[in-house]
């Protein structure tokens, strides 16, 4: 007992979506658990943390994230990344494999549980369906996922061979892994920078078009119900895609998906700016492109209406030499982990989304969608008595201008830098530990 | 403002510089008048026809813009070039190069600067319809229409009917003062 | 050798030497040519004008002049040019600035240097000016927000070739006067034609009529016939799309003819040259169904015989020859109120 610590976050109004919860309750934390959600608790001995005026969430979980760790350490490492998510209100983050070396053995895997283990969040690991994400050959899936990996994916590219695709929807079946697939066809997205339509044609940049998303989409939703696999469509981006995942779902099939912030904010327009001045702006490419008002438009729909299960970052870190250059030449990507909840909670300030809704996307909704609490781990994305103490504070109505100067993540790669948006993250508590407080400047 | 020459004046300064050419260039040597843009053009036109009056000969008129010539390109930007015209072979021929104001002489140097690219012409002359003084370069007219003593904060305005949408032909001096304020 | 009067009367002077300014008196306020989008009929005019002048310039005995003296330009090459770029290096010299030419091969270009470095270079050396040709579209741009000096676009990706158009709207403007209404057909391949996307912004700046023809893939999406996308606000002003140049070329008063690159389209996105050639090329039979004072411009380097046939690239109504020299006239107007327009 006297070894026991506990914390309170007192005051706050209580949104846990996997219950059901909306009021005005106080969060009791022992040895990193939750141990009591309920009125007017007090401890004389507990650090009270008073969160009058905030929403208490649980932490946010993260399907899509890049950490650049091992082998790209000069755009991310585990531990900064970690820190970015910390501030961002995340407390689970699972990192895709396109690591140097990728991510597609046990040891790999293995290699980035460790470093991970003191990082500011939970870090799950997502394993290469191929080997060196090369599409060419299947990796040792069951090691992989011994090895701790909760879903496998090539991302940054699909599986493109359909063969190849095929055999691991049967393999992952009985693995009871999700295979989270980066859905773009290569021959039919060629080598676009950007989305195919106005905007590439006014600038003269190569486009992808919306229906190389749509084909493996498409062809993946085929694949996976012949195996009996779950098909999980990464960062979805286009109407159609969404239609087509909506469809899937009706008929019941194992069909997941999730929508990056940036695609529910922001069109194809952003990169080429709004003044007469062209910009080109490099930090506006990434892949999959931005779209269009209708694709928004489509992005909101499907995560209102529950098509969508996750908002995912697919925080892409870059250093600034990767994006200062020109837009051909430049990588792909946007860092998303410390603006993803000012979007997300814009979109409910704007009347598009309830905060429930946006919450549970951010929560149990990605929990549920990869069967993440089990074990260790159940109860994860909730405030159910006995989850791990993840806990996100949230000032919905701060206002204030996008700032990446100010962030933890090495990568200050955003098109949103300038952008006045509503809602911050207030503190944040990872298993138990306060590892972000901002409630002095929130 | 004080009125320098009317229209009458203008009249009689260009018939008489008209007949000094005549003059000193009788019929067959090859003439060409070449107006600075912009006024200097309407006067050679008008000497022109005045020389054409007095002798019957018809002189080729050109026009010559300097804007690529200046020496103060650095200072002053150049926005409104116009073409230049020079519609003879000027090999061997006598230049008077006209213009309207003659004042520190570097819009002449700049043209006798363009002109040498036309060719090689036996002589060149200037004829003005003023000079003000206050030269800078070792330059001066074989014609003036008149000598008008100024200051250099002075604003010497000629106005002719064939470009400044006036109805009488005017040379003006405004002083400093008022020149500031208008 | 004496002067020679005129035929005809020179006294009173030909009204052209004293024609006034079609706009009125305006500054010059742009630093930089990166296209012609923004450009309004006043400052197109301008630029013609200008270029007019400089044509006169151009058939002097001697035909240099000190206007840029002392300034020193560097011609940035990417990509190979013969045209674009000697045209350049001329019209610097002509008025007397330094030209120095920077290509991609026997450089530090060619040592990986990146685009940033090589125009901090450049600028640290003391260029004014630097024109830019570069294979990645917004090239300039970016080269405009990073160093002091002047950029001149000479071709960016499949994204603009202002002094083109430039050059393609003059001499227009030398056949018709005032382009209002005029109907202007541009053939080929207009999805990776940078000239056709300059030509679009200044031809319907100047109140032309615009019809777009190329077979489907070779259009961007965007602008196929039927496409669902509405009018975009950053899209392409309005044109008119036809896939058949039979129909579009009824009445036009000018066929503009592009480049058909045939290593880069064969079998990928056109099934061959010689059936694109059948249906798009410009023939002596087709011109005789445009207006009967039409005339047939190309940028250049012509596939003779493929997107034009040898005949009509070289008949009375090609004015491919006056779009080399208009060229050179243009791209002195630019460096010249680029350089000296504002002080």
């Amino acid at each position: 007992m006297t070894a026991e610590r506990q914390l309170i976050v007192r005051g706050g109004r209580v949104i846990d979506p996997a219950s059901g919860t909306d009021a005005l309750l106080d969060v009791r934390v022992v040895d990193g658990r939750i141990a009591e959600v309920g009125a007017a608790l007090s401890n004389a001995t507990a650090e009270v943390i008073d969160a009058t005026g905030l929403v208490v969430s649980p932490g946010f979980v993260d399907l899509h994230v890049h950490l650049r760790e091992p082998g790209q350490e000069h755009k991310e490492t585990i531990a900064s990344g970690a820190r970015a998510a910390a501030r961002g209100g995340f407390t689970t983050i699972c990192a895709m494999p396109n690591t140097l070396p990728a991510m597609d053995t046990a040891a790999t895997i293995d290699a980035v549980v460790q470093r991970a283990r003191n990082a500011d969040c939970r870090v799950l690991p997502i394993g290469a369906v191929t080997v060196g994400r090369r599409g060419q050959e299947l990796t040792e899936l069951a090691s992989l996922r011994d090895a701790g990996a909760v879903a496998v994916s090539d991302d940054g590219d699909a599986v493109a061979d359909n063969a190849i695709a095929r055999r691991a929807y049967e393999y992952l079946a009985d693995l009871d892994l999700p295979l989270a697939e980066h859905c773009e066809d290569p021959g039919l997205s060629q080598s676009g920078v950007m989305h195919e339509g106005a905007v590439s044609a006014r600038l003269g940049l190569r486009g992808q078009p919306a229906q190389a998303e749509l084909a493996i989409v498409q062809r993946d939703i085929a694949l996976a119900d012949a195996a009996g696999a779950q098909f999980h469509g990464c960062h979805i981006s286009t109407e159609a895609a969404l239609a087509a995942i909506g469809d899937a779902r009706a008929r019941g099939l194992r069909v997941t998906a999730e929508v990056t912030p940036h695609h529910l904010f922001l069109s194809h327009d952003a990169v080429a700016g709004d003044s007469a001045e062209l910009l080109y702006d490099t930090n506006a490419k990434v892949n999959p492109p931005l779209r269009t008002d209708a694709d928004i438009e489509a992005c909101i729909a499907a995560l209102a209406a529950g098509v969508v299960q996750a908002v995912a970052t697919d925080h892409a870190p870059h250093a600034a030499v990767d994006k200062c250059c020109e837009f051909d030449r430049a990588a792909f990507g946007i860092s998303g982990l410390e603006s993803a909840w000012p979007v997300v909670n814009t979109l409910v300030s704007r009347g598009r989304l309830s905060l429930a809704d946006a919450i549970e996307r951010m929560t149990i909704g990605p929990v549920r969608a990869w069967n993440l609490d089990t074990g260790d781990l159940r109860g994860l994305g909730s405030l159910g008595v006995g989850a791990p103490a993840d806990i996100t504070l949230l000032a919905t109505d701060a206002s204030f201008t996008v700032d990446p100067e100010q962030w933890e993540s090495a990568g200050k790669n955003t098109p949103l830098a300038g952008h006045l948006l509503t809602g911050a993250v207030a503190a944040t508590i990872s298993q138990g530990r306060i590892v972000w407080d901002g409630r002095e400047s929130a | 403002m004080m009125q320098s020459m009317d229209g009458p004046a203008i009249d009689r300064a260009i018939a008489r510089i008209a007949h000094e050419i005549v003059e000193r260039h009788p019929d067959p040597e090859p003439l060409v008048l070449v107006g600075m843009r912009t006024r200097g053009v309407p006067l050679a036109e008008r000497l022109a026809r005045r020389v054409e009056s007095i002798d019957h000969r018809r002189v080729p008129v050109g026009a010559i813009d300097i804007s690529l010539y200046r020496d103060d390109l650095a200072q002053r930007p150049q926005t409104r070039m116009q073409p230049s015209r020079i519609p003879v072979d000027i090999d061997g021929a006598v230049i008077v190069l006209v213009d309207d104001v003659l004042y520190t002489g570097r819009s002449i140097r700049a043209a006798l600067d363009a002109l040498i690219h036309y060719g090689r012409p036996a002589s060149i002359e200037l004829a003005v319809l003023i000079d003000r003084g206050h030269r800078e370069l070792p330059i001066r007219a074989d014609y003036v229409g008149k000598n008008v003593p100024t200051r250099r904060s002075d604003d010497v305005r000629v106005s002719l009917v064939e470009i400044d949408e006036v109805d009488t032909d005017q040379v003006s001096v405004f002083a400093e003062e008022l020149a500031n304020g208008r | 050798m004496v002067a020679r009067p005129p035929t005809e009367s020179v006294v009173p002077a030909a009204p052209s030497l004293l024609t006034p300014f079609a706009e009125p008196a305006a500054g010059w306020t742009r630093r930089h040519l990166l296209d012609v989008d923004t450009f309004s009929r006043g400052e197109i005019a301008q630029v013609l004008d200008t270029a007019g002048a400089m044509a006169e310039v151009l058939s002097r005995k001697v035909a240099r002049t000190p206007a840029l003296n002392g300034v020193t330009i560097f011609n940035l090459f990417y990509e190979a040019s013969t045209r674009t770029r000697s045209s350049f290096e001329l019209a610097g010299k002509i008025l007397g600035a330094d030209v120095i030419n920077v290509s991609g091969s026997g450089s530090s270009i060619e040592k990986g240097e990146s685009l940033i470095e090589t125009l901090n270079t450049i600028a640290a050396v003391g260029a004014d000016a630097v024109v830019m040709r570069h294979g990645a579209s917004g090239a300039p741009w970016l080269a405009a927000r990073t160093i002091p000096g002047h950029i001149i676009n000479a071709g960016d990706g499949q994204h603009a070739h202002p002094t083109q158009a430039l050059l393609d709207a003059f001499v227009l403007r030398e056949e018709f006067g005032d382009l209002t209404g005029r109907q202007i057909v541009i053939v080929g391949d207009i999805l990776h034609s940078r000239v056709a996307r300059s030509n679009i912004w200044s031809l319907t700046t100047l109140g032309a009529q615009v019809t777009l023809v190329a077979p489907r893939p070779l259009l961007p999406a965007a602008l196929a016939p039927g496409a669902s996308q509405p009018e975009h606000p950053l899209g392409l002003p309005n044109v008119r799309v036809c896939a058949d140049l039979d129909d579009a070329i009824v009445g036009a008063d000018a066929v503009m003819a592009l480049r058909i690159q045939n290593e880069r389209l064969r079998g990928k996105l056109l099934p061959s040259t010689a059936e694109y050639a059948r249906r798009y090329q410009i023939t002596a039979e087709r011109m005789s169904q445009a207006a009967p004072h039409a005339i047939v411009m190309h940028p250049g380097p012509m596939n003779e015989g493929v997107e034009i046939a040898v005949d009509v690239a070289h008949s009375p109504q090609s004015r491919i020859e006056a779009q080399v020299s208009a060229g050179l006239a243009v791209r002195m107007a630019i460096l010249f109120l680029l350089i000296r327009g504002s002080a």
